[in-house]
């Protein structure tokens, strides 16, 4: 069972289609008790640092994400989720739930042609191996939409990188957790392929 | 490095596909939902759903048709047509949709821009504007002019304008479309397209005029567009996802070529 935490933070029905559709089951909860004991967590959402984390405290999702994550089950962090895993989010200058050391930054590109949000299909490279990833190929597109961008505070976190004048994590994880800042559920087959990779993973 | 986006837009009335042609009669070409995987399937990187239902009493077939696309669909798409409310947007994206599409309500209503990115998110706004030359005026400085109710009625706004603002209310993303090119298939607006996205800085969608994959070279490269709109090239079949990627790619653009 696949728990999909429901923060008010965009869009959760398209992940729980994305592993209806694989066959996977899960539920959607905003219910903390059952975050904590959850055997398999997925954290999505788009949108505010900072609306994000005041809703995960007045939930006690945040603590209930920090409970699952010591007690080892798998967590996949989708977007928003993988940025707000991270200790701090120039976005509101917030303080984020710190299950990984790093910050999340926003895109300062000095090309006035590129368009903020980085909003698209962009190649993902993978930088080491990782069981969530073991079937991309070179040049394997994913579909990002954001403003900011997850950075560990350790490179070797870092699982792909993705390129936008600057080369910035697409991928990021430590132990039971991994995160993508891109969206699986919205990347057709490969995304789907990396979702159904997730749910077989033993950490 | 980012990929220029091949976008396709549906148009649907009473849960039925149908493609307009100069804004005036349109005529049934089949099945929304079947389409939108036919092209998931095909390569295609983003799809639009304006539902130009007549009736509002039939507007929760729309949602039936956004649900089943959602069910099979995984790659983003946009719903626009008929939303005016907050909630309207909310019905959508609840749906399944990523986004939703403005265009009238929001000339109307500027306000349903800014209400609905705080709501959702401006990843989640796209401001669609229909848009024709125009004689330049002090009004219309740039000889564009925002016409709103499917490209009959002029507002008095000028497009260059009204684009910015969008930005500034909240939009993620902008859709030009030029009603003077639209099912022309004689190529994309290009001077309209171009001021426009070396105007703002979030992502333009140019929409109108396609007919062969040279145009979408075009928009591209010469009119700065981050993505493309087709419709009838793909919806008749004389091109596929995989032909027109392949153009372009061919010519340099970089493309989400569909996996072999």
């Amino acid at each position: 069972m696949i728990t999909v935490i429901d923060y008010n933070a965009g869009n959760l029905t398209s992940v729980k289609r994305a592993l209806d559709h694989l066959g996977l089951e899960s539920q959607i909860t905003a219910d903390a008790q059952i975050v904590a004991r959850a055997e398999r967590i997925i954290f999505p959402g788009v949108g505010h640092a900072a609306a994000a984390m005041r809703v995960l405290h007045a939930r006690g999702l945040d603590e209930a994400l920090q409970e699952a994550f010591g007690d080892g089950a798998p967590i996949l962090g989708i977007c928003l989720g993988s940025q707000i895993v991270l200790a701090h989010s120039e976005e509101g200058d917030t303080p984020c739930l710190n299950l990984l050391a790093g910050k999340c930054h926003r895109f300062a590109l000095a090309d006035p042609s590129l368009k903020i949000p980085h909003i698209g299909w962009n190649a993902v490279k993978v930088e080491q191996p990782h069981f969530i990833l073991k079937d991309l190929r070179p040049g394997d597109e994913f579909y990002f939409v954001h403003s900011y961008y997850p950075q560990p505070a350790d490179a070797a976190h870092i699982y792909a990188s993705s390129e936008y004048e600057l080369t910035f994590p697409a991928a990021i994880g430590i132990a039971n957790l991994f995160a993508t800042q891109f969206h699986p559920e919205k990347s057709g087959a490969i995304g789907l392929n990396l979702l159904r990779n997730f749910a077989a993973w033993q950490p | 490095m980012l990929s220029k986006r091949i976008i396709s837009c549906l148009d649907v009335r009473d849960g039925k596909l149908a493609k307009s042609v100069k804004f005036v009669d349109t005529k049934e070409i089949g099945d929304p939902v079947a389409q939108a995987k036919k092209y998931y399937e095909a390569g295609l990187d983003e799809l639009v759903f304006y539902d130009i239902t007549a009736s509002s009493d039939n507007r929760s077939i729309m949602l039936d048709v956004v649900s089943r696309v959602a069910e099979q669909v995984f790659i983003p798409f946009s719903v626009g047509g008929g939303l005016r409310t907050v909630e309207d947007c909310a019905k959508v994206l609840l749906a399944g949709a990523e986004k939703i599409n403005v265009n009238s309500a929001a000339v109307k209503n500027p306000q349903l821009i800014a209400d609905a990115s705080k709501a959702f998110g401006a990843q989640a706004v796209v401001l669609s504007m229909d848009v024709r030359r125009a004689a330049p005026t002090p009004a219309i400085p740039s000889g564009y002019e925002v016409v709103i109710n499917g490209g009959r009625t002029p507002v008095g706004l000028d497009a260059l304008e009204w684009a910015r603002r969008g930005e500034d209310l909240g939009a993620g993303e902008l859709v030009i479309n030029s009603i003077d090119a639209d099912g022309t298939k004689e190529g994309y607006e290009l001077r309209l397209t171009r001021a426009i996205a070396d105007a703002v800085r979030i992502p333009v969608i140019a929409s109108g005029g396609g007919g062969k994959p040279e145009h979408l070279y075009d928009v591209l490269t010469e009119g700065h567009a981050d993505a493309a709109l087709v419709a009838s090239m793909l919806h008749y079949g004389e091109y596929t996802v995989s032909e027109i990627k392949t153009y372009l790619a061919g010519r340099g653009v970089k493309v989400r070529l569909p996996a072999s």
